[in-house]
């Protein structure tokens, strides 16, 4: 075993299961070992005066007919549980290497009728299988031997068969078969140690299982046969005396299941840690904590559609928490379009999710207000409050091959919202449905409206999407990157589509994305997000060409115009956007910043107003127009952190 | 959802002409495993070593019964001859007589068959109406990401629960609710009590097996675009979770669940013998041990069937609830 690879699997031991396991294996093992050496005249030892009784000093778990130590059986009977057990996986593991190499040793034609076998095999189950050959291989140990080994060849034969499989299509295999090295040693000197790691901690596994099917077979007389006894057996003499002395019944049974146990999870701490399996999603711990709401933007509230203030996002990292959206604060009017605007990683997304309460657990929402058509969002999931949001607020997300669901009609995934939230009946419903999906211009939206998301195309499931939104009569539109996924065309398409909406039926747009172009193009007011704050506040019109902030600018200036070289990377904002969990001081966009200063890295820039209808959090914003394209590009590193993508 | 509306989102989703590959495929790997079990079952008894006629009748036997017997059997025919003759009985439903009993396979098979039956199909339904709300309550506690103990405590009560063979968790229930509390009767099928035990039995290891799938499963459906579109659309939590998030986790719990459920119609032969069940279970047992082949054979054989059809059931369910698995195989 190479050293790297035995670091892993001590590693894998060092986890509190993998411990357990491990001991708990060790324990089993030395035993097998060592009980009967010590034990065996006890268990042996045949006493009338003692028959079947209970636990006592001498017989802690009591005495069987004859009057012998059950315990001392139990605790002898390990070697030869143990020892079958691991041998009829010795047997499995050599018959499913035999059965799962030969498809590459004897050539295609063979090889397809041994895989059918095998596939046939597989399909029965272990003890089926076992029972099968016990009677070919006949009653006792030695049988059952065979008969467990071979009932687990196949389970082994189908892993070796499909690892042999990926191995052999490496490069180095293809490599060493054009050299002409023959089959035989391309399998031993370069398949085999491939494959060895997950074979055998499958087969410590399996041990635990053979383990149990030994036992069960013994217990139906199959397996070991008297004078000799494993735990099998000891259960089976046990039952018949369960109503009177059930202890014997019992401790085998313990026995049993604790070695079966130690086996398992012995394997399959060391399957996890060698990354055969994925651990199980484990949910993250959610702290109680107060919500870190700090004193910032000093915009007023009025009477609009929708009002958000301070709004925070965090979420537990360990026994901290970051806080990836703050201070977020907001006012869109009916029909209004605001876009927010920030690279990946900047919050954008998570704030319009927090907007739409939509932020999925452990995270935490706060906000000192967030009222929706004047009802306030952070009160309670009610009735109502579900219908509001249901019906008046519309949500479009970034992939359109994902958000529908695969397994339900795309007309009823529409109806839907109307069945629940305006108690529409079936057909009235599907007619909405088939309706929207024509005003969404999905041709034939009648046959359409039956198929499955699968057989959309991408802008078509936009689009659906979009007709899902509208189903009710939505006073706003939330819209996370709706064209990203989609090519230039369809992106087109899709953006007139929204526009049309909006500005037929007064409908309010929180549209983002990471694309200034658009988002100038489609809103009316711009909202630039820097590592989870809004750090300004501008009318469209005025992002291309004046911007206050350096980041804006830095956004703006990363944008292709027409005279870019189509053939360089990307233009990006040189450098990256910080971490949630670890700001710098003062302004987060300081080390990015090329206009910072000693006060930058201190005190962090308030958004505050800035001329009139603008709000800006930079120390410098009267000095920023300067930062032009130049300015940023002299900055060097292309390209480090895309502009494009999504935030989490 | 109504399965008349699984099977007409299926319809619309495939051609009918994805249908037939896949029914033509599927059929054909039936055929071939049914071959190759009835094969098997021929196989077993010529593979025996010594003769099967002189093992069942016992060291003791006239030479002149053996050879009589033997001939009856037609054991001194060609081999072929007698693989061709046993297909064909076969087809014509004749399993052969018992050596011991002398009555024809066929009628003791079908004497014993039903408590079988009965016992395997009780304990998959128990077992699936426990392990899916179960599964489903538990990821739906664990996507909140609040019932970390609660969340700990049913995966590893459910690792425990899935190790313990099912005889062993018969002779634990006949220990607990026969010995100590004699609440239920532990042995026989008399009424409707004689059934709580076994059922239990077989059923505990999958309900908890299972319960781990659904909430893994459901867990990562949970996650997934749509359930947030889902969410979006402010769906109450009962619609949210059955419509949406369910039939999605279903896939691979149907495929896990036919693993089960084979396994299941193995469990029975053990639980059998601790609860003197009088079904296919004790018979293969007693028929092995008096080295009553033919009878061993015939019981195999239906063990087999019975295996095969439940992975046929599972791959046409899984078939009209995610059309796309059909396509994909082909
Ligand atoms: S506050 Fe200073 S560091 Fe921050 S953006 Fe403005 S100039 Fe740059």
């Amino acid at each position: 075993m190479a050293p790297a690879t035995r670091s892993r699997w001590i590693g894998a031991l060092r986890s509190p299961l993998g411990v357990t396991a491990a001991t708990l294996l060790l324990v089993v093992l030395l035993l097998a070992v060592v009980a009967p050496l010590v034990w065996q005249s006890r268990a042996d030892a045949v006493s009338p005066a003692d028959i079947l009784q209970g636990s006592s000093a001498r017989h802690p778990v009591g005495t069987d007919l004859l009057g012998r130590d059950i315990l001392a059986r139990v605790l002898v009977a390990t070697r030869l549980s143990v020892a079958l057990a691991l041998a009829a996986t010795a047997i499995g593991v050599l018959a499913g290497l035999l059965l799962g190499t030969a498809p590459m040793l004897l050539g295609r034609r063979a090889g397809r009728w041994i895989a059918a076998l095998i596939n046939v095999a597989v399909a029965f189950p272990n003890l089926l299988l076992a029972l099968f050959f016990a009677v070919i291989f006949g009653v006792g140990a030695k049988g059952a031997v065979l008969a467990i080994g071979f009932a687990t060849a196949p389970g082994f034969a189908r892993l070796t068969q499909t690892m042999v499989a990926t191995v052999a299509g490496r490069d180095f295999i293809a490599a060493a078969r054009i050299a002409g090295i023959g089959r035989i040693r391309i399998l031993v000197r370069h398949v085999l140690p491939n494959i060895a790691e997950p074979l055998v901690v499958t087969a410590t596994m399996a041990a635990g299982g053979s383990l149990l099917s030994f036992a069960g077979l013994s217990f139906l007389g199959l397996g070991v046969q008297a004078p000799s006894y494993d735990w099998g057996r000891l259960l089976g003499e046990g039952l018949a005396q369960i109503y009177i002395h059930p202890a014997g019944a019992l401790a085998a049974g313990v026995a049993v299941v604790v070695a079966a146990m130690a086996f398992n999870l012995t394997g399959e701490a060391v399957a996890r840690a060698i990354g055969l399996r994925s651990p199980q999603a484990g949910a993250r711990p959610a702290d109680d904590a107060p919500p870190v709401a700090r004193a910032g933007g000093t915009y007023q509230a009025g009477s609009s559609l929708l009002s958000v203030r301070n709004l925070s996002v965090t979420f537990p990292a360990g026994a901290d928490e970051v806080t990836p959206v703050r201070e977020v604060s907001l006012e869109l009017r009916r029909g209004e379009a605001v876009g927010i605007v920030g690279e990946s990683g900047s919050g954008k997304s998570l704030a319009a999710l927090a907007i739409a309460q939509l932020v999925p657990a452990p995270g935490r929402v706060h906000a000192e207000r967030l009222e929706f058509l004047g009802a306030d969002l952070r009160a309670g999931s009610g009735k109502a409050h579900r219908r509001l949001l249901g019906t008046s607020l519309a949500m479009v997300f970034q992939d359109p091959m994902t958000s529908l669901n695969p397994t339900q009609r795309v007309g009823r995934q529409l109806a839907e919202v109307v069945r629940q939230h305006e108690g529409a009946d079936r057909t009235r419903a599907w007619a909405r449905a088939v309706d929207r999906l024509r005003a969404v211009r999905i041709p034939a939206a009648e046959r359409r409206a039956r198929q499955l998301p699968h057989e959309f195309s991408g802008g078509m499931r936009q689009r659906a999407m979009i007709g899902m939104g509208v189903m009710a009569s939505p006073a706003l539109i939330i819209a996370d990157e709706p064209t990203t996924a989609l090519d230039v065309t369809v992106q087109r398409q899709v953006l007139r589509l929204l526009e049309n909406i909006r500005t037929a039926e007064d409908v309010a747009l929180l549209f983002i994305s990471h694309d200034v172009t658009v988002v100038a193009q489609v809103c009316e007011r711009v909202l630039v997000m820097y590592a989870g704050r809004i750090v300004e506040d501008l009318p469209a019109g005025e992002l291309m060409h004046d911007a206050r902030h350096p980041y804006t600018g830095a956004l703006v200036a990363a944008v292709p115009g027409m005279d870019t070289d189509r053939e360089l990377p990307l233009a990006a904002v040189p450098g990256r956007p910080p971490e949630p969990g670890r700001l710098p001081a003062g302004c987060a966009f300081a080390p990015r910043c090329p206009l910072a200063t000693a006060r930058c890295r201190e005190q962090d820039p308030p958004l505050a107003t800035y001329g009139g209808d603008r709000r800006v959090a930079c120390w410098h914003a009267d000095l920023a127009p300067t930062v032009a394209p130049q300015q940023t590009s002299a900055a060097g590193q292309p390209a480090a952190a895309g502009t494009e993508g999504s935030t989490a | 959802m109504s399965v008349i509306a699984v099977r007409q989102l299926g319809q619309n989703a495939l051609t009918d002409n994805a249908w037939v590959r896949f029914a033509v495929r599927r059929t054909g790997r039936l055929l071939l495993s049914l071959w190759v079990l009835v094969t098997a079952a021929f196989i077993m008894i010529h593979a025996l070593p010594g003769d099967p006629v002189r093992a069942a009748l016992g060291p003791t036997a006239p030479v002149e019964l053996v050879a009589q017997r033997r001939a009856a059997m037609g054991l001194d025919d060609p081999l072929w001859s007698q693989y061709l003759h046993y297909l064909g009985n076969l087809l014509t439903g004749d399993l052969g007589t018992s050596m011991t009993s002398g009555l024809p396979v066929a009628e003791v098979i079908g004497d014993r068959m039903g408590a079988t039956v009965e016992m395997a199909v009780l304990a998959f339904a128990v077992a699936v109406v426990v392990a899916v709300p179960l599964g489903t309550a538990m990821a739906a506690l664990a996507s909140d990401g609040r019932r970390r103990v609660g969340d700990w405590m049913f995966t590893s009560t459910s690792v425990v629960l899935a190790t313990i063979p099912e005889f062993l968790m018969a002779v634990g229930l006949v220990f607990v609710f026969g010995v100590q509390l004699g609440w239920a009767p532990v042995a026989g099928r008399a009424g409707p009590g004689s059934y709580v035990l076994p059922v239990l039995a077989l059923a505990i290891g999958p309900a908890a097996v299972l319960a781990r799938i659904v909430r893994v499963e459901m867990l990562a459906v949970l996650h997934t675009d749509y359930i947030r579109t889902a969410r979006a659309k402010r769906l109450p939590p009962r619609v949210l979770y059955l419509r949406h998030a369910l039939p999605n986790a279903l896939t691979a719990t149907l495929t896990v669940g036919g693993l089960l459920l084979g396994g299941l119609v193995a469990g029975t032969v053990l639980v059998e013998n601790v609860f003197a069940w009088p079904g296919l279970g004790g018979t293969i047992v007693r028929s092995i041990l008096a080295k009553d082949y033919p009878t061993v054979q015939g019981v195999v054989l239906v063990y087999g069937v019975g295996v095969l059809l439940v992975n046929l059931t599972v791959d046409v369910a899984l078939a009209v609830l995610d059309p796309r698995s059909a396509i994909r195989e082909s």
